[in-house]
This record gives structure tokens, C-alpha cells and sequence, in this order.
């Protein structure tokens, strides 16, 4: 399947400079958050057999931490903000309000997954309003629900808009990491089908 | 002891087994495992499902082991070209959860239970009896039938190994 047949390399590119600038915003906030550096690998994009997306985190059966967001907008989508239990203990760790309540790696209070959603919350707003100022369409986030699971689980709730095309789905994978080494989160950004007309229309990309 | 055979189910994907091979598919969230068995033959069969109806279906190609009313049907028929008997034939699943509890008022929201109810209903027009589920709730779920024994296993974070 090619999503799209006209001037497809130009196009990927345009979506990883989209999944740039919205990373960008989101990892300097969570920088902000815990009063440290926090930098971005490039992102990635790719159409992606169904299969192949869990693999991005680790597996399906990997365990991760995920909160998910229905982008609201015109042009809608799914996003998760990703964090491996490690990483999320030492995020939490940053929190002195969190202190005293520390679990293991595969334990968490209800306390310390509502500050995970939470931050998720803040990281995908800033993503997406940057994304919102780039392309002039509102986006916004919806309620965020969070989930500690396998991550082929949770990942294939975010593949139902893709589903009904084909068995692939076009994902836009970014990574914050501190200190040059440490995955922090990982932001994946999945437009329904029908929102990349318009996301390149606001973007003055020609569209077929 | 001999070694076992694994045979994976991808994500709408499905295949069938024999000789005491096992069928497994991971990951299940929304999505349904559905395995048919033939206790003569000691034949078994699963699919991986992922939405509840073919009708919504936009692709050019179809993928019939994607939608329940036709993934269903598909595993019937492969069973039988093996020399199964659709009488003898029994039904076992497992998925269909809610992975995300907050509703945003979208069918998608609700797409675990629907697939569980449209793979009922596929299995109801072959009056193939489902003999047990485990469905519903807001977990994830890897599954694996063994064809020699007929025996579903489930495993998840929450609840460990069960076996229905």
C-alpha cells in the first residue's frame, strides 16, 4: 500500500518536520518538568505493518506504560506518550510530592499513575499546539486514560482508523532522551487516513 | 519431552494446526482470539481479530481474517478442507477488552465488546457452541490453544496463566 502515490519522500519529510516541531515542544516541557535537559532523536515515519508498530517499544508483550489521546480537530488522530517502566520511576522520581511512595518497576499507585497521565497531559498539549500553530488547525487533546499493559494491547487500540484501509498504518515515532542516552518517552502520533489532506493543505504541500 | 511447535497468529492474521502444535497470538487488547477445535482430529484453528464487521471494510483487498463475520467462516472452511467436521467443531476466546476507560463518545471507544459480540454471532451461524470466554474488562491477553489437547491457555499482567 502507498498512502500516498504523488511525491511521497516529500511528503514523509514534511510529517517528520511536523513530528519534530510538536517533540520539540513536548521535550521542553518535560525538560521544564524535571528541571533537567531532555533532547529529541530524530523522528521517524513510516507506514508500518500493524505487526511491526509494537516492535518501535520493545515487542507486544513488552509492559509499558501508555497514555492515550484522541486528537480533537479537524484533523483527527491517535496519540500515545510511552514510557517503559524504567523510565517512569525515574521521572516519578523527580517529583518530591511523590516521595515516600516509591513501588518497584512494575508497581504503581494510583497516585503515581495519575501524575504519569497527567504529565502525558501536559506533553501532548504542547505537542499539539505547537502543531496547531504550524498548520492553523485546532488540535487538542482529548481526556488522556492511562494503561499499564503489552504493549501490542494497548498499541492496537490506536490502529482501528488505519484497519478499515489495509494492514498497515502510518505512524510518526519521536524520542525524548536525557542526558544523550536515557529514553525518557516516546510520542507516537497516528492521523486517521483522512486528516494528511489536510494536514498538508494547511502546510501549502500540494495534494492531489 | 519433545519440543513444542509454535505456530503465530499475527494481528489479523490466522492460521490452523495439527500434530500437537501450538497456535498463539499476543497483545490481544480490543481484539478477539477465536480458535475453533476438532477434538477427533485434534485439529485447531485461530484468528486474530480486530474489528467486528467486513461491512466498514475501505480497503481495496480485503482481509477476511481481520473482520469477525469473516474470519470466522474462513477458519470453518480451512478446518474442513483438513477433514473437520463443523458438527464436531468447538469454540474458545479470549480479548475484546477496553484498554482505555474514559469515553469519547465514539463506536471506536466500544470496539472491544462489539468484536466479542460479532464473533458470537459468526460462531452462531455455524452452531459452533463456544464452550468458554474470557472477555471484557481492561487488560491485555496473550492466548495459545494446544491442538492436541484443546487446552486455551491466557496469559496477562494482572492475572497471570489461566487456562480455560
Amino acid at each position: 500500500m502507498s498512502l500516498f502515490p504523488n511525491d511521497e519522500a516529500f511528503k514523509l519529510d514534511v510529517l517528520r518536520e511536523v513530528g519534530n516541531i510538536g517533540s520539540g515542544h513536548a521535550a521542553t516541557a518535560l525538560s521544564t518538568l524535571m528541571d533537567r535537559p531532555v533532547d529529541m532523536a530524530v523522528p521517524t515515519v513510516s507506514l508500518l505493518p500493524f505487526e511491526s508498530i509494537a516492535e518501535r517499544v520493545g515487542g507486544p508483550e513488552e509492559l509499558v506504560i501508555a497514555v492515550f489521546f484522541r486528537v480533537e480537530g479537524p484533523a483527527p488522530g491517535n496519540m500515545f506518550f510511552i514510557l517503559h517502566p524504567r523510565s517512569a520511576r525515574r521521572l516519578l522520581a523527580r517529583f518530591e510530592v511523590l516521595k515516600g511512595s516509591e513501588g518497584d518497576e512494575y508497581t504503581y499507585s494510583e497516585l503515581e499513575l495519575s501524575a504519569l497521565c497527567e504529565i502525558g497531559n501536559i506533553l501532548a498539549g504542547s505537542y499539539l499546539s505547537s502543531l496547531g500553530d504550524l498548520t492553523g488547525l485546532y488540535m487538542s487533546p482529548s481526556v488522556p486514560s492511562i494503561a499499564f499493559d503489552m504493549a501490542g494491547a494497548i498499541l492496537s487500540f490506536g490502529l482501528l482508523q488505519f484497519g478499515v484501509m489495509g494492514d498497515e498504518a502510518l505512524l510518526i515515532d519521536t524520542t525524548l532522551v536525557e542526558g544523550g542516552q536515557k529514553t525518557e518517552g516516546q510520542f507516537f502520533l497516528i492521523p486517521d487516513p483522512e486528516s494528511f489532506d489536510k494536514l498538508f493543505r494547511a502546510l501549502g504541500v500540494p495534494v492531489e | 519431552m519433545t519440543e513444542m511447535t509454535f505456530i503465530k497468529v499475527g494481528m489479523a492474521d490466522l492460521n490452523i494446526a495439527g500434530d500437537g502444535a501450538v497456535l498463539k497470538t499476543t497483545g490481544l487488547g480490543s481484539c478477539v482470539g477465536i480458535t475453533l477445535y476438532d477434538p477427533i482430529l485434534k485439529l485447531a484453528g485461530m484468528a486474530h481479530i480486530m474489528l467486528p464487521d467486513s461491512q466498514i471494510a475501505k480497503e481495496g483487498q480485503l482481509n477476511i481474517a481481520k473482520y469477525a463475520d469473516t474470519a470466522v467462516p474462513e477458519l470453518v472452511r480451512r478446518l474442513r478442507e483438513k477433514g473437520a467436521d463443523v458438527k464436531r467443531l468447538v469454540a474458545k476466546m479470549a480479548g475484546g477488552a477496553q484498554m482505555f476507560a474514559f469515553a469519547v463518545g465514539s463506536d471506536s471507544m466500544r470496539i472491544g465488546p462489539r468484536n466479542v459480540e460479532s464473533t458470537k454471532l459468526a460462531l452462531q451461524a455455524f452452531s459452533i457452541p463456544l464452550l468458554s470466554e474470557d472477555t471484557g474488562a481492561n487488560y491485555g491477553r496473550t492466548v495459545e490453544l494446544d491442538s492436541g489437547t484443546g487446552i486455551f491457555t491466557i496469559r496477562s499482567v494482572q492475572f497471570g496463566v489461566k487456562e480455560i
